[in-house]
């Protein structure tokens, strides 16, 4: 039992059973799945499908957090995304072809891997702290997805680019599918080869890590370039969501989501061991949170006064000094006990 | 600043150099008088009273927020909170005076909530171990939160002592000065005489410069850590008081990503986010310096607004790279 209790993810998975069991007590049936015109409907699918950006920027954070770095900038990335995106469709002959709709999806991921580029350079390279290197990007970024829109919200119809965000496959939406299948294949390349472990010791301590002969430069550099093509990624479906692309909300605040999420899932903002099946709960937990807070029947606008209390208790259950606080109080109960 | 330097007669003359502490602060301060000459070249009626003391007007919250920003980031911390802290009290404000509480009671209150929300930050970065960056997130949501529990609407302020205060200007010639660029400035002095004047300033720089060693060295490193959050919220607190006199009401939206704005302002100053190596004046010419952008923009006509964040962050660019490369010549 208390092995459980030990484990690092028991906390963030208490406040994931919480928040499902709050809706379930004011809602009963509402984690049930039905099937509906060969697809599969209701709120544990629309979690999956709602929380598919989110997914893709955490990942890409957890791992730039891994080398003790943060990247301010993905929401910004996920509004040039669309924002090319859309540009490019509305900008074609033929809106609504299957071509036009690739050439947007390879220009927006590519564009947004060169703003990723970027960041690696000033960091990597540079040696420009990452938190003052991304802030660069998050600063000028929205205002680039304003120029790129011309300060309009670009609203196009294209039906093969929409189905990245509404379609299905195989009964499950098309969101979910890409963004859980990129998680599994960069959870498989980073823990089946050494890349993970290579980036936790870049994390730990870099100059270490550079005598050892690992190329901490080049990891750090990559590690940036994937989180702005992740954001990218992001930013497509967002912009599919909505077939609208608008430069000053599309993901705002996902970064700090994103962080949110690395950080409840266990991965230390100091760098080194990261810990992806924690992000990926942490995405959960906040992709629920809001579904709670709408089944709650609070104002939505409350939802951050809720994301608050859920970052303060994880986080503070996580600390040492309150664990081994907590653990003095038991010995001390059971001396008395004891004693007694 | 000034090194003598002995000859080989053994006279001693004094020699300028520069200390190489100040270097970021000057770049700041030649790049703000650029932009002066520049805006006063291609535009009339630039180098005016009124637009310089639109300036100050326009930015007085800023003044403050980038005051208090300067102390968590010379301890080599971050503060997220501010512009939340900053909503926060403006609506605390306005929803009493609302209520017809006195306005000598709606103040401290309105000012406790900031140190209040600093003071729970600054406990879970010291005692419990929480990121700085995680723990002001968690205040920036919290504080944010409860702006929409007390008023999800904005809420007008009519309250006559509260008006009377925010129409009080001094007005010499066409220079115009209004109590709340007076408090902005009031406060940066009170923070340079705490910064350069106190034991606890010279902490907070220890503090950044290297923990371990302020530690070993006897100070008292834990309530400083704590007391710069303290300070960073009753700051930001202090500004939302000033917003709501510059807009006369408080809306639980208002200052939605200045806490970018007041880092910004702090890094364009030459504060080094490592911590050990700042001064609040450069964070005073940060602020002037994005305000400057900003008239700059206006005067323009043309540019569409975006452009300010573009200016920005390219700025923020060149500044970074600089501080770098003088860094890189230091060690």
């Amino acid at each position: 039992m208390t092995r459980i209790y030990k484990h690092r993810l028991f906390w963030p998975l208490v406040a994931l059973a919480a928040l499902l069991l709050a809706c379930s007590i004011k809602r009963p049936d509402i984690l049930g799945i039905t099937v509906l015109d060969g697809h599969l409907f209701g709120a544990p699918i629309d979690i999956l499908r709602n929380s598919a950006p989110l997914l893709l920027v955490a990942l890409g954070m957890t791992l730039v957090i891994a080398t003790r770095g943060i990247d301010l900038s993905v929401g910004a990335t996920v509004a040039i995304a669309g924002a090319v995106a859309l540009t490019f469709i509305a900008s074609s002959d033929q809106p609504g072809s299957l071509g036009t709709a690739l050439g947007a999806i390879f220009v927006a991921v590519g564009l947004c891997f060169l703003l990723g580029c970027f960041n690696g350079l000033l960091v990597a390279k540079f040696g420009i702290q990452p938190i003052i290197a991304t802030l660069i990007l998050m600063t000028a970024g929205r205002g680039m997805a304003m120029l790129i829109t011309n300060g309009q919200i670009t609203t196009v119809t294209s039906a093969p680019f929409s189905s990245l965000a509404s379609g299905f496959l195989m009964g499950l939406p098309v969101a979910a599918i890409i963004a859980y299948g990129v998680y599994l294949v960069v959870s498989i390349l980073v823990r089946r080869t050494a890349l993970g472990m290579l980036l936790e010791s870049v994390g730990i301590n870099p100059e270490a890590s550079r005598l050892a002969g690992v190329k901490s430069k080049t990891l750090v550099f990559t590690v940036y370039a994937l989180c702005g093509l992740l954001a990218g990624l992001a930013g497509l479906i967002f912009a599919s969501n909505t077939m609208a692309a608008d430069a000053n909300n599309a993901g705002l605040f996902i970064e700090l989501d994103a962080i949110l999420a690395v950080v409840i899932g266990g991965t230390s903002l100091a760098g080194g061991k990261f810990n992806l099946s924690g992000t990926l709960i942490g995405v959960l937990i906040i992709t629920t949170l809001s579904l709670t807070v709408t089944v709650l029947g609070v104002s939505p606008l409350v939802t951050s006064l809720f994301k608050a209390i859920v970052v303060i208790a994880v986080t503070l259950m996580m600390s040492t000094r309150l664990r081994t606080m907590l653990a003095g109080l038991r010995e001390r109960r059971r001396f008395q006990e004891v004693s007694a | 600043m000034s090194v003598a330097t002995a000859t080989v007669s053994g006279r001693v003359t004094p020699k300028l150099s520069l200390d190489r502490r100040y270097l970021p602060v000057i770049g700041t301060v030649v790049v703000f008088l650029l932009m002066l000459l520049v805006g006063g070249v291609r535009y009339e009626n630039f180098l005016s009273p009124a637009v310089i003391s639109n300036l100050f007007i326009n930015n007085a919250h800023l003044i403050v927020l980038a005051t208090g920003m300067t102390f968590v980031i010379l301890t080599g911390g971050i503060d997220l909170s501010v512009g939340a802290v900053l909503a926060l009290s403006s609506v605390i404000t306005a929803t009493l005076l609302q209520a017809g509480i006195p306005l000598i009671i709606v103040l401290p209150v309105a000012l406790l909530a900031g140190s209040v929300i600093g003071l729970g930050m600054g406990v879970m970065i010291q005692y419990f171990e929480v990121q700085p960056f995680v723990a002001t997130l968690a205040g920036m949501f919290l504080a944010r939160g409860l702006c929409f529990i007390f008023a999800p609407q904005s809420v007008p302020i009519r309250d006559q002592g509260f008006v009377s205060l925010t129409n009080w200007g001094l007005t010499v010639g066409r220079w115009r000065l209004t109590a709340a660029v007076v408090i902005a400035l009031l406060v940066v002095v009170g923070a340079l005489w705490v910064l350069h004047r106190t034991r606890f300033g010279r902490t907070v720089y220890a503090v950044g410069g290297g923990e371990q060693s302020a530690t070993l060295m006897g100070l008292r490193v834990a309530r400083t850590k704590v007391l710069v959050y303290v300070i960073s919220g009753t700051c930001a607190s202090l500004a939302g008081i000033l917003f709501a006199m510059f807009s006369r009401s408080g809306y639980a939206l208002t200052g939605v990503g200045m806490e970018l704005d007041a880092i910004a302002a702090v890094v364009i100053g030459g504060t080094l986010l490592v911590g050990g190596m700042g001064f609040v004046a450069g964070s005073l010419v940060g602020v002037m310096v994005l305000g400057l952008i900003q008239t700059i923009i206006t005067f323009e006509g043309t540019l569409s607004s975006w452009w300010t964040k573009i200016v920005i962050g390219v700025l923020l660019l060149v500044f970074v790279i600089l501080q770098r490369i003088l860094s890189l010549r230091r060690t």
